[in-house]
């Protein structure tokens, strides 16, 4: 199993010349992040989270970045789809497997992009973290993104083009708000509901700075357990999508 | 495998779908073969089967019943091997991309393509290299879409209903390439209702209709068959089967005080006919439509059936 390097290459490209991707992905989370962490630069515990500002600020939105750009990675196989792309590519050597990491990779590779445009953006607004903490960082913001990837997949075999936009950004945004991209949930109800969701534990990344238990246990549950049940889930989307032809 | 192996092997494919009015079934039962090297149409009217078919034979759609093998393997290993080139009939092009890199993204999924350049002049659209996917009319995209085709250089060619967006231009220079593909020994099977277009590019033509065979045979055969003429006339009392021993007569059938000639040769059936019945009158003279002959055959078909 050996991905071919240039439709790697390609799919990326496609996606750079969306000017959708530049907006929800990159552009709308930057200015965000420049309006909201801006007037709070000096704000070291950020609304109870035990950060500053800054930081949160930056992780949350690098969360809501590539969230939207995982999701919507995945999602655009329904573009695919709507033009018979997916049945030329069945005429091809190209396997099922091939396609989906092909989609996942380079979902990955704009994820990577919104995390860096975030971290540079962080990094005038004062976060200063260790090489060791950022790395450790990424890593779980990459880690944390596998339940999304699983979302959009399940999504681009389920929806219509249509249907497409509304629902990715609408189930992004809702993701992003119950999961405290915004401003940090630290009691409360909303607290435990927040806990149980993928979204929470992206932006839990923040805490990289405090020992390396940025997680623990619960969050490595968490994640895990949406990761399964989502990718499940699009096991079965893909199934039923191809089997009717 | 052996060499003789056939490019197409059909045997007794059967597909049906599901509708709100209870199953549909698009092919019942269908057999062919296809030697290296021939041109085939795969002639039908809509809803024939004819697309369904093409599903199985690429391993898009799984049969209820029977097998499909191209080249001695199944669909999906030839397809692997880069055998297997196909141009469906409905599907259109990834946005955001140029001509050249969509066909090479293809392309890459092979393990030996062709040069891409090369496949586009083959196809006459090397004009259009640059040009954005989304910004391609009908016809180009037909075009790219058979560049796509060929980019494996493949043994077997299959294309379903390829000049459908095509003004007649545009057909002319497909059929040509297609021609010119087919002159290198290369396998061709496409879909077609067009009686004109089998006659014209293939070798030999499947008849299907109702999801069956209806005939198989050198394109010259089928054109004899469905070629033919009818002439109705007004005669009472006229013997049908004297009528049918007239040159140039088929067949024969009395409908009240008109008579029906299926004919061969309508030309000297007419001649005949005034001459051995000189009170014939309201003479008419019809060529068999296309979708017309489709039915008659069919008709006889079901007929061999129940008897």
């Amino acid at each position: 199993m050996t991905l071919s390097v240039t439709y790697v290459r390609y799919e990326l490209l496609r996606m750079l010349r969306n000017r959708r991707f530049f907006i929800f992905s990159l552009g709308f989370p930057l200015v965000l992040y420049f309006l909201i962490a801006g007037p709070n630069k000096n704000v070291n515990d950020f609304g109870d989270s035990g950060v500053s500002a800054p930081l949160y600020l930056m992780v949350g939105l690098a969360a809501f970045g590539t969230m939207n750009a995982v999701v919507s990675g995945g999602a655009r196989i329904a573009l695919d789809r709507s033009v018979g792309w997916t049945r030329q590519l069945r005429l091809t050597p190209l396997t099922p497997g091939n396609y989906l990491a092909t989609k996942i990779l380079v979902s990955y590779m704009t994820a990577l992009m919104a995390i860096v445009v975030l971290g540079v953006a962080g990094a005038t607004l004062g976060v200063r973290l260790s090489v060791a903490n950022w790395a450790e960082m990424i890593a779980l913001l990459l880690v944390g993104l596998l339940p999304f990837a699983a979302l959009g997949i399940a999504l681009g075999h389920l929806l219509t083009v249509d249907s497409l936009g509304p629902a990715v950004g609408g189930l992004t945004a809702l993701l992003s708000i119950l999961g405290g991209v915004w401003f940090p949930i630290t009691g409360g109800f909303l607290h435990l509901l927040a806990q149980a969701l993928p979204s929470y534990w992206l932006v839990q990344a923040c805490h990289v700075a405090s020992g390396g238990k940025a997680w623990g246990a619960l969050g490595w549950f968490v994640v895990t357990a949406w990761t399964v049940v989502l990718t499940a889930a699009a096991a079965w989307a893909y199934r039923r999508d191809t089997q009717r032809v | 495998m052996s060499i003789a192996a056939p490019a197409v092997d059909l045997r007794g494919i059967e597909k049906s779908f599901r509708s709100p009015t209870g199953p549909v079934h698009a092919v019942r039962g269908i057999d062919v073969s296809i030697a290296p090297g021939e041109v085939v149409a795969l002639l039908g009217p809509n809803g024939a089967g004819k697309s369904t078919t093409i599903d199985v034979l690429l391993g898009l759609a799984k049969p209820d019943g029977g097998s499909a093998a191209l080249f001695g393997r199944g669909p999906a290993a030839a397809i692997a091997e880069g055998m297997v080139g196909a141009m469906l009939q409905t599907g259109s092009l990834l946005r955001d991309l140029t001509v050249h890199e969509l066909v090479t993204v293809i392309g890459s999924l092979y393990r030996s393509p062709v040069d891409v350049d090369e496949v586009l002049e083959q196809v006459g659209i090397s004009g259009l290299a640059h040009r954005r996917t989304q910004k391609l009319s009908g016809g180009e995209t037909q075009r790219v879409r058979f560049a796509i085709a060929l980019v494996t250089s493949p043994q077997l060619l299959v294309l379903d209903e390829p000049t459908a967006a095509m003004d007649v231009e545009g057909r002319h220079a497909f059929w040509t390439t297609m021609r010119e593909y087919a002159s290198r020994g290369r396998t061709v099977l496409f879909a077609t209702h067009y009686l004109e277009e089998a006659d014209a590019y293939a070798d030999r033509a499947v008849l299907i209709a109702r999801g069956r065979v209806v005939v198989d045979g050198p394109t010259t055969e089928i054109k004899a068959m469905v070629g033919l003429r009818t002439i109705r006339a007004t005669l009472p009392g006229a013997d049908p089967a004297a009528l049918a021993r007239l040159p140039g007569v088929k067949s024969a059938e009395g409908r009240g005080d008109a008579v029906v000639l299926r004919c061969t040769d309508s030309d000297a059936a007419v001649r005949a006919l005034l001459q051995a019945y000189p009170d014939a009158r309201d003479l008419e003279i019809t060529g068999a439509g296309f979708e017309e002959a489709f039915l008659e055959l069919t008709r006889e078909e079901n007929a061999v059936e129940a008897a």
